[in-house]
């Protein structure tokens, strides 16, 4: 559809990384990530999608890192369909195999500034047991048709899943323009002011 | 220890090894023995090892010298043992030679045996010796040999070392790696043996001796023995019961400890003389006794060793974990762990003693129902309880666990809506209403937006006394009582209740007097006696009030005086004070005589004035008395007067019986009369005594009154008394005061139940009164609702909630500065109990020596605080306006609860609910029912007609976005809900513009047009006007069942999410199996599947069609150009060209896709195999490569045959010897198309395709002859073919069949469910069997139902014309028909729905569209041939190139005959040629019939379908044809043709044709021989009239005498007609535009032949010319 290009839109810059993971049972991984928005959202700048080296675990730590760098910047008409990010997470299996280990989403957090989030990774399980077992020998676990699937409600219900580890990713994030279209998603800074003195105390509601 | 129970370990296991080889059987009193020693064991380890443990090391060394000599002594006998202990001895060693260098090897001895066992020593050396006596003295010598020299080794190296490591205090490592080493496997192998042999319990033999053993054991376990117990265990003489000597040996411990060395020779004389004793048993069971001897002293010995050879390696030891038995893990489990049993508890134990089971229900009190446990586990659970401490107090007075009612619901609050497919009723209409907005949400806004208009509250918790205190000492409990009641009296004294009302009564008096006064003077008038009796009363009343004040006055003034002469005597009695109160009683003197005169003078009045008062009453009282003496006079009267008659009837005795019953009727009446008057005489009423009367008021006047001249007496209550010093008290009394100082309160301050800040925390002051005087501004955004103060008592660190107090809400009007403090009573409940002074609180408390008369004292005091509203800087109240003000919390109450609301109103029939409320048998007591009570009483009195419907508009309306108007309006939601409804126009719309003004007109101007269009019709785009009405139908039916696919789109299977491996079979395992045997290249190799990718993930060039084209065969050969009629081609040696292309024909094949061309290399003859793949590049309309836009491709794959042929041009003069010029032309044969969706839905096609050859091509000719019966056909049917394999790279994932998903999204259906069933069950298993067979029973209609197929078939009239125009020949009739029904355009449902969903129209249907698949053209074709007398079948199977299509069979006297619905052609059933590969099932209107023979191909098909063998009928005999009505109309109705319409479109079809072909030239000029066009148009007709047979030699020879000097080639396309589209599209992909040649000229010539039901047949005639 066309558009015009004098149409006002707020801006959303997503930059951060994607810092690791925290897999207990598994080693030399990879992640893949890419956004999930709405029809009225749009990357303006930036990667939408990406892959990370291969990380291992050192002899001290249990945790990968990846500290793969994402920088994102959206528009956007419309907070409906506020983007996603899509983690997936593969690594070999005993036989070498790439398959995979974790899928996952959250929200890109609606607050300007800094933000931590840890996102729990799960993945599709085996219909049956045998199939688990065939799926094992021949490393073709049961994968999503689309990671996307993740960041989607409709349809998981036929899906039964497995917890599996932990993805942390770090936000920065700032917005424009948000307040001026009616968008207000910080704090408000007028309830925020303490009284210091005994003798005032703010209501609390 | 460790290190000896190990040795003890390795002992046992070697001398079990000894024993083994020894005895095999008997092993009972083994195991008696082992069991309780064990656990002995067990229970003694613990306190030994404590033991040692507590010991110090001075003690230790002592005792072991004091047991040296001791153990010298036995030395010798022990070493006896040493071949049992040398393994230990390695380990020993080394600790032990350090300690004692010198006697190293005594010493060492003595760890390792001397603790096993000093006392058994001789039994076990009698014993052994007995056994093999030779081989232990010598290990002995040998062992202790060995020993020495070890030592003296050791010595030597480790002098040096020694030093340090003894100060070390720690073990030796190399000695704790031995032991380590030693210890190992050993243990672990004797424990085992422990259960194993607890396995063998029953032997009757010992049975006896293990009874008395096992009481013995049990004994020891109870407690440890007194010495004299033990001894005289000892000198008891026992049974020859060896197994009880460990436990006996193991209670002399303590005494051994003390080095009794008696008890150890008694020990061994005992056992000795036991052993002997048992010398008559066998020698079997000698051996158990050693071993049991061994044991028991093991154990013993620990101690000794403990004591006797301490070393700091010996305390620090590391050990392996002990294994525990399993028996003894199941014993030391039964200790600590307790399984209730699920016995039912009996109520008397759950109840306290001697009460008997309380049940309220029986009682009438209301019981909730319980709710549902099972009575397992409440009877575990009260087996549970049971157990605990208090376990009682969880059961209630009838012995059952203490429980609330059951919470569930039986049922659901909401009632049934029954109505709902009537209309409803208008009542429950929804109404809109506007949202409104909430008042708190006002409040709010107002709050928050703007600053300055934020309202304060101000709470000032100013303090706390309290009137009791747990730590309130007894005399705090009288001073504050002291205090209340000095404090009730000041109130008292400020009211002066008594003052006024004594005034009052004095006023009263005067005011009587007066009017006595005047009714004296003036007599009495009724008025004013009735107002003097008033007054006199009011006197009265008041006087009695007065009274009563006075009363009260008095008691409190005595209580007061009484409560301070306690705390006096108490004080005296502690001697110490604790509070600083001091009650003075000022004394005002009065002026006795005066005051006496008062008194007199008062006593005067109130006897005066209750003298008239009694007065009166007697006077009232005698009237009375004189009324009821009248009365009873006269029923005295009466009475006599009857007796009187009375006497006369008996005397008249005489009268009839009659008369008589009459008397005594009267008589009886009179006597009832009597009972119920029977008036006592009154009595006359006492004249009132005037002087008693005086001595009560006397009376009463001294309890109640000061006497006269006694002073007044006020007391004044001060605190500035001292309190007695802390060092001056007792110590319960400080440590109360120390208490007190501990203490600290603070208070919490709860706004709307949320805690908005707390006071600081004071400290409780020794008079219990608490200062907090803080003020707190609250900015209040939110109503006030509640304000709650909390009172917190903190204690240390930890504190507790001590009471709350509720604040009323102050009015708007209560403003800071003018509201008065006020004081807030509370009080607490909690219980607390001191040990001081502090007289605690719930606690009863008396202050009478006797303990009498207690009270118990709860905690309570006053808050003084205050609320109030703030005032702003200019002084304005920053109070909320009254109105929004809400009514409080009840107003509330009624609207949160919507489902109480419900409760009482939902219920709409009165009656039902009466007769459920006495079904269910509800408890009018509930407090639950309460409101259906209500209801019922009132539906049942008739007093309130509640309304008979029910609404939830519960908070609907907060809900609200925005108003329905507005959202209609606005242009943005507009979008964003056309949006979300995936209009078409707006599906994928990005980018909805974020404000409302941004969202321009022109975005709904499709959608409206679209919406307003729905009727009217286009017609500019199409050629008829029928046409347009046809695709417009179309476009509705795609829409609808578009829409029906979005829906069935979200209902999602696994797979549609989860990409997994499908599960192999055991077959496929098997097979994989084999494969591993496999030769690496097989012979034959099969194809492999290649892997299936789901179209999401591709872009543009991804995809690639990939063509082989193989080879061809029967192409049209060339002519010679000027050949004659009847001349033989070879024989034809005329013309140049024949010479350069000696071969007979060059083709090639060109394919063409998606405007990109590819074309093989040339091969020669009539036969070519080329052999070559060809890959064309495929792309998605829109780059969009879902699978849903994929189904919907609708190019088509053009593979078109060319023949190649060179021409020498004339070549120029200057060249004309050194080189040739030569033209290629391509000269069209024929052509194949295949859709793309064909291939898409079937992933690869493979086969020999017949190539649509045109009827007549100048200049070729075919070889095959006319033979057989159908002979025009057959030419046609010998015709070319081409062999390709087609597929697409990658492999798509063809969109899964709908069918499944509808069966899901239950499209409706009017057939018999279990039909249904029957038809899915059907397929079901012919899907099993024969998975490549298609069958089909159900299909869905237009309208998107689900109808069972044999419905569509029925015979149906063809055009009547048809039938006329051969009236003799039924074959050609047939065939016409056949014809027909092939010009109706072929759509492939595919891409007219989009998705793989079969729709079948009906006949008539079909017809008004004009447009259908192939299934739908064999319906018709099927219905004609019906029509026409024949026995025909539709059958469903797969043909090349269609997939799975429909085709016909037909019977008759000839054999079987097949036909191709869409190309109208026939085969015979044994034709090879035949492009049905497969036939899945026959329909006919009765049944259908699935193939399950062998080879489903038609050639080996028999089609006898009454061979249960071959066919399986869906109708049988269990399910029997439920006659089953057609859905195809009656009879059909044809609308004639238009011959004008159809010139018309001749026309213009020919104009744009030209048009085209011009546009495709565009470098070129593009000449039209209309002369050739001409003769070409002619052509057409007889074309069409022959259907294209058996005409072209005719008029090529024409043609070429017509155009003799012209060099001509072309061929008539004959086609069926939708649009003009495909026309245009054929004739481009014949190429003939591409002939380049300078002197090029064109002849073209449409024809449409119209058909009934405007059917056209299209003849498009093209030849290029090229003059020679």
């Amino acid at each position: 559809m066309e558009k015009t290009s004098n149409s006002s839109v707020f801006l959303l810059t997503v930059n951060g990384q994607i810092e690791g993971a925290n897999f207990p049972d598994y080693d030399n991984l990879y992640c893949k990530y890419c956004y999930v928005y709405g029809h009225d959202w749009a990357p303006t700048t930036g990667l939408e999608e990406g892959i990370t080296q291969i990380t291992s675990k050192s002899s001290q730590s249990h945790k990968l890192i990846w500290n793969f760098p994402l920088e994102t910047t959206f528009k956007s008409t419309n907070p409906s369909g506020w983007p996603q990010l899509v983690v997936s997470v593969y690594g070999p299996d005993v036989f070498g195999n790439d398959v995979v280990r974790g899928y996952g989403a959250t929200h890109i957090p609606f607050t300007p500034g800094q933000h931590i989030r840890t996102i729990p990774m799960f993945v599709p399980e085996p219909t049956w047991r045998l199939q688990k077992f065939t799926g094992w020998l021949l490393g073709r676990r049961p994968e999503y048709t689309d990671p996307k699937v993740v960041a989607h409600g409709e349809g998981r219900e036929v899906t039964r899943v497995r917890s599996q580890g932990f993805v942390t990713v770090s936000f920065h994030i700032m917005t424009k323009d948000m307040k001026r279209m009616g968008y207000d998603t910080g704090p408000t800074n007028s309830s925020t002011v303490q009284f210091a003195t005994s003798s005032q105390s703010r209501d609390a509601q | 220890m460790a290190a000896s129970s190990d040795i003890r370990e390795k002992l046992r296991m070697k001398r079990r090894a000894l024993q083994d080889t020894l005895v095999k059987n008997k092993n009972e009193d083994d195991i008696q023995a082992l069991v309780p020693s064990a656990k002995f064991n067990v229970d003694n380890q613990p306190t030994a090892m404590k033991e040692a443990e507590g010991s110090d090391e001075d003690p230790g060394e002592s005792l072991r010298r004091t047991l040296r000599a001791q153990r010298e002594k036995r030395k010798t006998k022990l070493l006896l043992e040493q071949p049992f202990v040398q393994d230990e001895d390695v380990g020993e060693v080394s600790p032990t030679q350090y300690n004692s260098p010198n006697e190293g090897p005594s010493s060492r001895v003595d760890d390792s045996v001397v603790s096993t066992r000093p006392p058994t020593g001789s039994q076990r050396g009698v014993s052994v010796k007995s056994e093999q006596p030779s081989s232990s003295l010598h290990l002995d010598t040998f062992v202790t040999r060995h020993l020495q020299e070890k030592l003296r080794a050791a010595r030597s190296k480790g002098e040096s070392l020694q030093q340090q490591e003894t100060s070390k205090d720690s073990s030796e490592p190399v000695s704790r790696l031995q032991r380590l080493k030693d210890r190992d496997t050993i243990t672990r192998f004797d424990r085992e043996a422990d259960p194993v042999s607890s396995g063998r319990h029953d032997d009757p033999l010992t049975l006896r001796s293990r009874v008395k053993f096992q009481e013995q054991a049990r004994r020891v376990e109870k407690d440890f023995p007194t010495t004299e117990e033990a001894y005289n265990f000892f000198t008891f003489n026992y049974e020859p019961d060896q197994p009880s000597k460990p436990e006996s040996k193991s209670k002399m411990r303590q005494k051994q400890r003390d080095g009794v060395e008696e008890d150890d020779r008694d020990e061994n004389g005992q056992e000795e003389a036991e052993v002997e004793e048992e010398d008559e048993a066998e020698e079997d069971n000698q051996d158990q006794n050693e071993f049991q001897s061994e044991e028991a002293p093991l154990v013993r010995n620990e101690d000794n060793l403990f004591v006797i050879d301490h070393l700091p390696q010996d305390f620090v030891e590391v050990r392996k974990a002990e294994y525990v038995g399993f028996k003894k893990r199941v014993q030391r489990d039964c200790e600590l762990l307790f399984t209730p049993s699920f016995r039912a508890v009996p109520t008397s134990v759950k109840l306290p003693e001697n009460t008997m089971p309380r049940f309220l229900e029986d009682e009438g009190l209301y019981v909730g129902q319980r709710p549902a446990v099972s009575l397992t586990n409440k009877n575990i659970s009260e087996n549970r309880i049971l157990k605990m401490a208090e376990g009682s107090k969880w059961f209630g007075d009838d012995g059952k666990i203490l429980a609330l009612p059951d919470p569930i619901k039986e049922s659901s609050t909401r009632p049934p809506l029954f109505h709902m497919d009537e209309e409803l009723d208008p009542a429950l209409q929804t109404v809109y209403r506007k949202a409104m907005k909430s008042q708190y949400a006002n409040l709010y806004i107002a709050g928050a937006t703007d600053p300055e208009g934020d309202y304060q509250l101000d709470v000032d918790v100013s303090g706390l006394i309290f009137s009791h205190h747990p730590l309130f000492s007894r005399e705090h409990v009288l001073a504050s009582r002291l205090a209340q009641l000095y404090d009730q009296y000041l109130s008292r004294q400020q009211n002066n209740l008594t003052g006024h009302l004594t005034e009052k009564l004095n006023g009263l008096r005067k005011a009587l007097r007066n009017m006595m006064r005047i009714h004296g003077e003036q007599g009495s008038s009724e008025a004013l006696q009735h107002r003097i009796s008033e007054y006199s009363l009011e006197v009265r009343n008041t006087r009695q009030l007065r009274d009563l004040e006075q009363e009260k006055d008095r008691t409190l003034l005595r209580s007061i005086i009484k409560v301070w002469k306690e705390i006096k005597s108490l004080r005296e009695f502690q001697k110490y004070t604790n509070t600083p109160f001091k009650l003075f009683l000022r004394r005002e003197n009065v002026d006795r005589a005066l005051d006496e005169w008062e008194y007199e003078g008062e006593i005067l009045k109130e006897v005066l004035e209750l003298e008239a008062e009694s007065e009166e009453q007697y006077q009232k009282k005698l009237a009375e008395y004189n009324k009821q003496l009248e009365d009873w006079k006269l029923w005295r009267k009466k009475q006599k007067a009857k007796q009187k008659k009375k006497k006369k009837k008996s005397q008249t005795q005489d009268d009839t019986e009659e008369e008589q019953e009459e008397e005594e009727e009267q008589d009886q009446t009179e006597s009832e009369d009597q009972f119920e008057e029977d008036p006592v005489k009154p009595e006359v009423p006492e004249r009132p005594d005037i002087d008693s009367l005086e001595r009560w008021v006397r009376e009463k006047a001294s309890r109640i009154r000061r006497k006269p001249g006694e002073a007044i007496l006020v007391p004044e209550l001060c605190t500035s008394g001292g309190v007695t010093a802390s060092d001056l008290c007792p110590r319960a009394e400080v440590a109360r005061r120390e208490d007190v100082s501990r203490r600290s309160l603070f208070i919490k301050i709860l706004y709307n139940y949320k805690e908005v800040s707390r006071t600081d925390s004071c400290s409780l002051s020794t008079d219990f009164r608490v200062h907090f005087g803080q003020i707190f501004n609250l900015k209040v955004l939110n109503c006030p609702q509640s304000i709650n103060l909390q009172v917190f008592e903190e204690i240390g660190s930890s504190y507790s909630l001590l009471a709350q107090v509720f604040v009323p809400v102050p009015d708007p009007s209560v403003v800071t500065g003018r509201a008065p403090i006020e004081e807030i009573e509370f009080s607490s409940n909690q219980h607390v109990m001191f040990d001081h002074e502090g007289v605690g609180s719930d606690v009863p408390l008396s202050f009478e020596s006797d303990g009498s008369n207690k009270l118990t004292l709860l905690t309570s005091g006053k808050l003084s605080c205050c609320v109030s509203w703030g005032i702003g800087e200019e002084g304005v109240p920053l109070a909320p306006p009254l109105s929004q003000h809400p009514g409080g919390t009840h107003r509330g109450l009624g609207h949160l609860d919507a489902v109480s609301y419900i409760g009482a109103s939902g219920l709409y029939d009165m009656k039902k609910i009466g007769e459920w409320a006495v079904q269910s048998r509800l408890d009018p007591n509930d407090p639950k029912n309460t409101s259906i009570m209500h209801l019922l009483k009132v539906a049942s009195s008739g007093e309130v007609t509640a309304p008979d419907y029910f609404r939830l508009e519960h908070l609907q309306e907060e809900f609200n976005f925005v108003s329905d108007e507005e959202m209609e309006s606005s242009k943005r939601f507009r979008l964003l809900r056309l949006r979300n409804q995936e209009a078409p126009e707006f599906r994928n719309y990005k980018f909805v513009p974020l404000l409302e003004r941004e969202v321009s007109d022109k975005v709904f101007q499709d959608y409206e047009k679209r919406l307003k269009d729905g009727e009217t019709i286009d017609t500019r785009q199409h050629l008829n006007p029928h046409r347009a009405v046809v695709a417009k139908y179309l476009q509705q039916i795609r829409e609808s069942v578009i829409n029906r696919f979005i829906l069935t789109k979200h209902h999602y299977q696994l797979s549609d999410l989860v990409i997994e491996e499908e599960i192999p079979s055991i077959g496929i395992l098997g097979i994989n199996l084999f494969k591993l045997a496999e030769s690496k290249r097989p012979l034959k190799p099969q194809r492999i599947e290649r892997k299936k990718v789901t179209a999401q993930n591709l872009s543009d060039g991804d995809i690639k069609l990939l063509i082989n084209v193989i080879r061809a065969h029967n192409i049209p050969i060339r002519k010679p150009q000027s050949s004659k009629p009847g001349q033989s081609s070879q024989s034809a040696v005329q013309g140049s060209d024949w010479y350069l292309s000696q071969v007979q024909v060059r083709p090639f094949v060109e394919v063409s896709f998606q405007r990109t061309v590819l074309q093989t290399t040339t091969a020669d003859g009539p036969n070519p195999s080329w052999n070559e793949e060809l890959q064309l590049p495929f792309n998605a309309p829109n780059g969009d490569y879902s699978t849903g836009s994929l189904q919907s491709v609708k190019d088509e794959v053009f593979i078109n045959i060319f023949d190649e042929v060179l021409y020498e041009t004339g070549p120029d003069d200057k060249s004309r010897a050194t080189s040739i010029h030569t033209q290629i032309e391509k000269h069209w044969l024929g052509s194949v198309k295949i859709p793309f969706s064909t291939i898409y839905s079937q992933s690869k096609i493979d086969g020999a395709f017949k190539v649509n050859t045109p009827a007549v091509l100048l200049g070729y000719s075919r070889e095959h002859g006319n033979t057989s019966v159908y002979d025009q056909w057959r030419s046609t049917q010998g015709g070319t073919f081409v062999r390709l394999f087609i597929t697409v790279e990658p492999q798509l994932v063809p969109g899964e069949s709908v069918r499944e998903k509808i069966k899901e999204a239950e499209f409706n259906s009017q057939e018999d469910e279990r039909l249904l069933q029957a038809s899915e069950k059907f397929e079901k298993h012919a899907a099993g069997g024969y998975p490549d067979r298609p069958c089909i029973t159900t299909v869905i209609d237009l309208s998107g139902k689900t109808i069972f197929i044999t419905r569509y078939i029925r015979p149906l009239n063809p055009p009547q014309e048809f039938l006329d125009a051969f009236p003799n020949n039924p074959q050609e009739a047939t065939s016409l028909v056949a014809r027909y029904v092939s010009l109706i355009p072929s759509l492939p449902d595919q891409v007219s729905f989009s998705a793989t969903c079969d729709l079948l129209s009906t006949c008539d249907q079909f017809l008004t569209l004009l447009a259908g698949d192939e299934q739908e053209h064999a319906v018709l074709l099927c219905n004609y041939f019906l029509f026409l007398g024949k026995k025909a079948w539709l059958i469903i199977g797969t043909a090349i190139p269609e997939g799975p299509t429909a085709y016909v069979l037909t019977h008759e006297q000839s054999g079987y005959f097949i036909w191709n619905p869409s190309s109208g052609q026939f085969y015979e059933k044994g034709d090879t040629f035949c492009p049905l590969q497969t036939v899945g099932c026959l329909v006919n209107s009765d049944n259908v019939w699935f193939n399950i023979q062998e080879n489903p191909s038609p050639l080996h098909t028999n089609f006898d379908i009454t061979k249960v063998k071959m066919w399986k009928p869906f109708f049988s005999r269990s399910f029997s044809h439920p006659g089953l009505s057609s859905v195809q109309p009656e009879e059909l109705a044809y609308r004639q043709t238009d011959k004008a319409a159809a010139a018309e479109l001749q026309d213009r079809v020919e104009k744009i044709l030209k048009e085209k072909i011009m546009e495709w030239r565009p470098r070129h000029p593009t000449r039209w021989n209309r002369y050739c066009t001409t003769t070409l148009k002619q052509f057409l007709p007889k074309l069409e009239q022959s259907r294209g047979q058996d005409v072209a030699e005719g008029h090529r020879v024409e043609l070429q005498n017509l155009l003799g000097d012209y060099r001509i080639s072309g061929f008539p396309l004959h086609l069926p007609f939708s649009e003009v589209g495909p026309i245009i599209e054929a004739v481009h992909s014949t190429g003939v535009h591409n002939i380049h040649s300078s002197n090029v000229e064109f002849a073209l010539a449409v024809y449409i032949q119209p058909y009934p039901n405007n059917v056209p047949s299209v003849w498009v005639y093209l030849a290029s010319l090229v003059r020679t």
